[in-house]
């Protein structure tokens, strides 16, 4: 194998991080997590879509620096300008804007929506779930039939009456997201739960006298949560389409907000003549969607339990 | 046997049912045993003999049970209290199953030292570790960094970390190599002389039975078919026709058994 | 004496992993006529992987060598995948340990029998129903017809590796590898179900490899027993001189198991030697 020539006994830090032996609470953890961190390294696809994810992260966070112009200000005289004019890499649209700018600008609006999406449904549903799975009986059954209904609702007509009601804007587009993207992890949740329950180190825990909001969080939902984890993943490229086609619909960000839904959405009308208008932002929204289902592949492998090492 | 004050287990006319309506399956019925204090009490049967339903019912695992569990002379009720688990505790039969995946020896030992307010749990696993037998090294290491013999030793010492007084052994070396077995089973024998322990052992091997224990019951369909001290056993003294022939069958195969032998329903 | 049923010579089987090779098997010789042929030895003494490996049932990276593998004159070694297909299950039969992983969870057990039998003999349904209910009734099933249309999940676990003992019997192979087919058995059912491979082998000459943790079992069972350990064969003897073994880890083993009519205060324990991987090993062949 071409990897053998790069494995030599590891000494320093890295005998420290794979040691047999840890020495404390805090080495166990760093050791599981660079094993952890090695499997999912041996995966290039899943490096590429990490590498992804990170950059988004990174033009987010130094958008301001990096932008070579204001993703608002308009230009009259430059518009529709196709890409690789002087100053303006990936073009202008209709009103001037160089759609660079707006691109890293609009990063920061689809990672708020997925961070946002992230520490809502993914939680909701996990509590939902290992409760349900672990308290059996009628609560489960009131849990889980809710979970049924709101995963009966279609998740954009949810979106539109949500907006209808309280009004366009990104946080409403989010809320309404949320809502409907939970069920699933609280039936992935409540799945691993029932085959968890069961087993003889809850019983031990059980006989420990642990009480039931003990050993479902600190027992249950630990296992329970690499699959919501490579779940959250999985769904994330969803999540921004969805957040995209409400933006492309008027009724996520509302303009002058550089998102790429509605940048497409408005470069529609000159799909014909001035293709990158609409192009750009498509091709950020397919490559970012990419890297998170690529990221999520990766980590269903390295965190498969069953796996081993 | 009568209850006296040298009685750790008291069962009287326990039955044990699971499911409701036609579906129900009467696991245990009207078993009646007494263990005294610092005793090591068998329950041997074959699969399905209710000998490890009998065990649930002590430890609270299984709930829908009728009749008279005593502990120490204290009646148990259906809900179990914390000084419950202090002075009763189990060892599960799969090692491979009774340790959480995700916790580290540290993690599964130190729970119940939390749940119960001990104070100083850094060093009470330190010298339970010592106890069963395994060094300070293995503290933070995952259930999957072990072997078999090495995971079972962190069960018995998560269950002695409350310092209880009777351990429900449930076919504790059944899943492990013989030779392994013998270290578990070398290992109980001290812990229960240095810690004065009252132990229940379940197992359908004959052999580890009369090794470890000094009075049985012999279990068949959920009733107590025989008891019998360890000493008739070995001088193959039973009386019933079931345990003979589980007797016979344990020693080793024989053309001529296997057509003799018998079903008990 | 002709030559053995089955002869292998030389056999390992390595698994190269990230940075090491694990060898699970290491250059073993043995031979199985027709008798009964105990392979013991602890879990990683590479005694599952000898059955499987006869079969042709590691997968890669498993890698597989032998100098020589003969079955009743075939050579298992220059076979193609689609002609050791035909020999498994047809005249070489393997029973393991789970019988819940090795039934088809759609489908009755009697069908699943049938067909079993129908590709061996080519018999009309009718026949093969009759064939699979007896078969049932000779692995000591008391209600045939029940079980015959059961589903495998409706049957508990001993009934299960009753029925994929039946199974693999109904083609009447000439060799049955039988993995720890009965610890997971209840001691009397147990021996039901030997005495029933015990009657194929001494009436219709059927060869078995019978791979068991069990020494007691394997001593009063087989006719000969091959002692495992770190992938060798570390002794071979007759079953019944097992209990004059002399090699230290048979005798370790022996040692550490508790005996119903011999009280002891402590059991012994085994200390395991370096020195035993490095011993070259012993060849358990009768030719």
């Amino acid at each position: 194998m071409s990897s053998a020539s790069n494995h030599t006994p590891p000494s320093g830090l890295a005998a420290w991080l794979t040691s047999e032996t840890p020495h404390s609470r805090g080495h166990a953890k760093c050791v599981q997590l660079y094993l952890g961190w090695l499997s999912l390294a041996r995966n290039p696809l899943a490096m590429l879509g990490l590498a992804i994810v990170l950059i988004l992260i990174a033009a987010a966070l130094l958008a301001p620096w990096i932008a070579p112009y204001d993703p608002i200000s308009q230009d009259l005289h430059r518009r529709l300008l196709p890409p690789g004019t002087d100053g303006n890499l990936l073009g202008t649209d209709e009103l001037g804007r160089d759609i660079l700018s707006r691109l890293l600008y609009g990063s920061r609006i689809t990672l708020y929506v997925v961070a946002l999406v992230v520490v809502t449904a993914p939680v909701a549903g996990l509590i939902v779930g290992t409760v349900a799975g672990y308290a059996g009986g009628w609560l489960d059954v009131v849990l889980m039939r809710l979970t049924d209904i709101f995963l009966a609702f279609p998740r954009l007509v949810l979106a539109l009456a949500f907006v209808a009601a309280l009004g366009p804007g990104i946080e409403n587009a989010v809320l309404a997201i949320a809502l409907t993207s939970w069920p699933p992890y609280a039936r992935i949740a409540r799945a691993e739960t029932l085959t968890i329950r069961n087993s003889d180190f809850i019983s031990a825990i059980r006989l420990q006298g642990a009480t039931a909001p003990r050993i479902v969080i600190g027992h249950v939902m630990p296992l329970c949560l690499s699959s919501v984890i490579v779940r959250v993943t999985l769904d994330m490229a969803g999540i921004i389409l969805t957040a995209a086609g409400l933006g492309f619909l008027g009724l996520g960000a509302q303009p002058p907000q550089p998102e790429w839904g509605a940048m497409i959405s408005t470069g529609r009308m000159f799909i014909l003549d001035q293709w990158w208008v609409a192009a750009m932002p498509g091709l950020a929204i397919f490559t970012v969607s990419l890297g998170f289902n690529l990221l999520g592949d990766g980590l269903r492998d390295a965190l498969d339990p069953r796996a081993g090492r | 046997m009568p209850e006296s004050s040298e009685t750790a287990l008291l069962i009287e006319h326990l039955d044990v049912r699971f499911g409701k309506g036609d579906g129900a399956v009467h696991a245990v019925r009207d078993v009646s045993v007494t263990v005294k204090r610092g005793e090591t009490f068998g329950l041997v049967g074959e699969s399905g003999s209710g000998k490890s339903t009998v065990l649930r019912a002590i430890s609270g695992l299984a709930k829908d049970w009728t009749g008279r569990i005593a502990v120490d002379g204290t009646d148990l009720g259906k809900a179990r209290d914390k000084a419950f688990y202090e002075k009763v505790q189990m060892v599960f039969q799969d090692p491979y199953g009774s340790l959480h995946p995700r916790h580290t020896v540290d993690r599964t030992l130190g729970e119940p030292g939390r749940i119960h307010g001990i104070t100083d749990v850094g060093a009470r696993i330190e010298s339970i570790l010592r106890d069963v037998g395994l060094g300070p090294e293995f503290r933070f290491r995952f259930p999957h960094q072990l072997s078999g013999g090495q995971r079972q030793r962190v069960a018995i010492a998560r269950a002695l970390m409350l310092e209880p007084k009777i351990l429900l052994l449930d076919e504790p070396t059944s899943a492990l190599d013989v030779s392994v077995q013998a270290e578990i089973l070398n290992l109980l024998q001290r812990l229960k002389r240095e810690f004065g322990l009252t132990y229940i052992l379940v197992s359908h091997d004959l052999a580890v039975i009369a090794h470890m224990c000094d009075r049985l019951a012999v279990m068949n369909s959920g009733r107590v078919v025989e008891e019998l001290t360890a000493d008739q056993l070995r001088r193959a003294e039973p009386t019933d026709r079931y345990t003979k022939q589980l007797l016979t069958a344990s020693l080793g195969y024989n053309r001529a058994t296997a057509d003799s032998l018998l079903t008990f329903d | 004496m002709t030559a053995p049923l089955l002869e292998v010579d030389g056999l390992s089987v390595r698994f190269p992993s990230r940075n090491r090779v694990v060898e699970a098997v290491r250059n073993i010789s043995f031979s199985v006529g027709r008798e009964k042929v105990g392979i013991v030895g602890e879990s990683g003494s590479g005694k599952t992987m000898t059955g499987r490996s006869v079969l042709g049932l590691i997968r890669p990276p498993g890698i597989v060598t032998a100098r020589k593998m003969m079955f009743d004159g075939i050579d298992l070694l220059a076979l193609s995948e689609k002609q050791m297909r035909d020999i498994r299950g047809n005249r070489i039969s393997m029973v393991m340990q789970d019988p819940k992983f090795s039934l088809n969870p759609v489908m009755t057990v009697g069908k699943q029998i049938d067909e079993a039998y129908r590709v061996h003999s080519g018999a009309s349904a009718r026949d093969a129903k009759l064939r699979t209910l007896e078969m049932l009734e000779a692995v000591r099933i008391r209600d045939p017809e029940r079980v015959y249309n059961a589903y495998p999940h409706e049957v508990s676990g001993g009934m299960g590796q009753r029925i994929m003992i039946a199974m693999m019997l109904v083609p009447e192979p000439d060799l049955l590898i039988a993995d720890e087919p009965t610890s997971a058995l209840d001691v009397t059912v147990q021996m039901q179900v030997l005495a029933i491979v015990d009657d194929l082998v001494s009436q219709r000459g059927m060869g078995l490899m019978f791979i068991s943790h069990d020494l007691n079992l394997v001593a009063s069972f087989c006719d000969r027993v091959v002692i495992m350990y770190g992938g060798q064969i570390v002794e071979t003897c007759k079953a019944a001189d097992l209990h004059n073994a002399q090699h230290p880890y048979t005798r370790g083993l022996l040692a550490s198991l508790p005996r119903v009519d011999r009280p002891v205060d402590q059991l012994s324990t085994l200390v395991r030697e370096e020195s035993w991987k490095l011993e070259p090993g012993v060849d358990a062949r009768i030719l």
